[in-house]
């Protein structure tokens, strides 16, 4: 029974997303809303497959969408104009750094952890703040956009074509859930969760706990890099907020707010957070206040995040 | 030379002990009840701006005194109301709702004195240097650092050698045990809550003196105070007066030799320090994991 619901589920944010171009428009939205949407919610879904499936707490996740979107904004400027190069070199960047500080961090546990990771994230927005000639410090890096697509025959442009490039950001927001899923599936998935649930009977059971902690560390951090590029090339900008922690406290946030142990959970937290923001920050000056009230409340009255707490309604 | 080293050091004590302050009141809300505030920079704006409109009325010493009471009684009251639906949950829906609070108090904040920063007068014979040679020993820094010192020492009598200190170290290894014992626990987390919050309200008016004020002042302050826990390590006051004392410092003097490292230089010290000690400098071995 229960099988079939997430089938259902499933189906439906598909169905919702693929064709969110032609009905947004319609309920008072606009595309590039929805773009936001998605972008961010690969960066709370990686967020969640440590926090959540993991039980790891990571607060310093900007540092590899940051490492992600500097890495994809400084190759199309300087090395090869194209936004799959871009995007390579941004997953690689954000990969190659989350392995080499997950190294030094995976034996913490717990606040450390999580104060550890947002060192981290706070040494690099530090270094691009002031790297001036590099990043163009706290002025951003401009002077390059994204670039269209051209696969042989096929091409895209993605530059002019806000609805081509949501497809695009949606391709890379379905390879991203797709691997997760699949991950979470396979025995390592499995693996991860019995950590989450009981470290210490896991180390028992002979799991080499740390090195599982790592490879899942590593992976949420590609797919956190991964939202750093498409966000990049969302604003065709980058700047050192993107490391900086209160950007990591948003993934967290919208993982929180969603539902951190579902799957679709960060998705739906952050379409709240970005259409609230949006909505808010353009009807008063004072967004803030309405927002906030609602994190109070959602700890109140959703402790279980707003898609557990569906979950549970349905279930009683 | 020297004189330039000895300025940044000082510089250094006194943004430690504003660290120092801050840090102490997180500990002890955390220590206690095992809530991460995020808000607590909104407190100590609140600290600030109470202060500034007290002080044309009663003077500068009175505000000292009075505006972190004020900051700490709306703190028992924010506490009573939705601080205590954290207890014993999962420490992220504190984020969750810290987080709200902060983004709430910023903008009341504006709302009510507006969103410029303005200055926040100090008796003038505080603003003036003690000597030709040291100029930058202003008296306000002096005092500032005597101020800290005084509610740190004061702090730390309380916990020392009062029933309600007594009470909160005890909570603090184990509050099911302080509350079979006949302690009101209920009483004994807003009390304390509301400590933390007079020393946010305290460093508050302090550095209300010497920035002046700004909705977002609390800002700056509020990772560099969490940075000065987990170097001093969960669990250990002493730890958190020490670390906040020590970042301050350490990127007081940074800042005379590398300058573009002023900022950084202390996550690098506590991904170094934790790194070598998992449990910062005073933690306790597996407390509060």
């Amino acid at each position: 029974m229960k099988k079939f619901q997430d089938w259902q589920g499933t189906i439906i944010v598909w169905a919702l997303l693929l064709t969110m171009p032609f009905w947004i428009g319609h309920i008072g939205g606009y595309t590039t809303l929805g773009t936001r949407v998605v972008v961010l919610a690969v960066a709370a879904m990686s967020v969640n497959f440590l926090l959540g499936f993991t039980g790891v707490l990571s607060f310093g996740h900007a540092a590899y969408f940051g490492l992600g979107a500097y890495g994809a904004g400084l190759t199309i400027k300087y090395l090869a104009a194209s936004s799959m190069a871009g995007l390579v070199a941004g997953v690689l960047l954000g990969t190659v750094g989350a392995m080499l500080i997950g190294l030094m961090i995976v034996r913490l546990r717990g606040v450390y952890f999580a104060m550890v990771t947002i060192a981290f994230g706070q040494i690099f927005y530090f270094v691009s703040f002031r790297w001036v000639n590099l990043t163009g410090g706290d002025d951003g890096l401009t002077g390059w956009t994204r670039m269209p697509l051209s696969l042989g025959p096929l091409s895209l442009d993605i530059l002019h074509d806000e609805t081509a490039f949501y497809y695009f950001v949606l391709a890379c927001f379905g390879a991203a859930a797709a691997g997760m899923a699949l991950l979470l599936r396979s025995p390592f998935g499995r693996t991860l969760l019995a950590i989450r649930e009981n470290e210490r009977r896991a180390r028992f059971l002979g799991i080499p706990v740390d090195q599982h902690i790592w490879m899942s560390f590593v992976i949420s951090a590609a797919f956190a890099s991964l939202a750093g590029v498409v966000y990049a090339y969302l604003n065709n900008f980058v700047d050192p907020r993107a490391f900086r922690w209160d950007q990591s406290g948003d993934f967290v946030i919208m993982a929180v707010l969603g539902g951190m142990r579902s799957f679709w959970g960060p998705l739906i937290g952050a379409a709240i957070f970005v259409v609230l923001q949006d909505k808010l920050s353009s009807l008063t000056d004072y967004w803030m206040t309405p927002l906030g009230l609602f994190f109070v409340l959602a700890v109140v009255f959703f402790p279980r995040g707003v898609l557990g707490m569906l979950k549970r309604r349905r279930a009683t | 030379m020297s004189q330039v080293i000895l300025f940044n050091l000082l510089n250094g004590l006194i943004v430690g002990a504003f660290y120092a302050l801050m840090a102490l009141g997180l500990s002890l809300i955390l220590n206690l009840s095992g809530v991460i505030n995020f808000a607590h920079g909104g407190f100590l704006a609140l600290g600030a701006y109470f202060a500034y409109s007290l002080a044309p009325i009663t003077g500068f010493w009175i505000a000292l005194v009075i505006a972190p009471l004020g900051a700490a009684i709306i703190g028992v009251a924010v506490e009573r109301v939705l601080i205590r639906r954290l207890y014993g949950r999962d420490p992220l829906y504190s984020l969750l709702m810290t987080f709200g609070l902060a983004f709430i108090f910023q903008d009341g904040l504006k709302f009510i004195w507006g969103a410029q920063s303005v200055p926040y007068q100090i008796p003038s014979w505080l603003a003036s240097p003690l000597s030709m040679d040291l100029f930058f020993l202003t008296g306000y820094r002096i005092f500032m650092i005597a101020v800290v010192a005084i509610a740190v020492g004061g702090l730390f009598l309380i916990l020392g050698y009062t029933r309600l200190g007594i009470r909160i170290r005890a909570g603090t290894l184990d509050l099911d045990t302080v509350s079979v014992l006949g302690v009101n626990v209920r009483v004994l987390r807003s009390l304390n809550f509301g400590l933390g919050i007079y020393l946010a309200g305290l460093a508050g008016v302090l550095a209300a003196g010497m920035l002046g004020l700004a909705p977002t002042i609390g800002d700056q302050l509020i990772m560099p105070s969490f940075v000065a826990i987990i170097v001093g390590g969960l669990g250990s006051l002493p730890g958190t007066l020490v670390g906040g004392l020590l970042i301050g410092v350490v990127s007081g003097i940074t800042s005379v030799y590398f300058s573009e490292a002023t900022e950084a230089v202390i996550y690098v010290m506590m991904a170094l320090i934790l790194m070598v000690r998992p449990h910062g400098l005073f933690g306790d071995e597996g407390r509060l994991q």
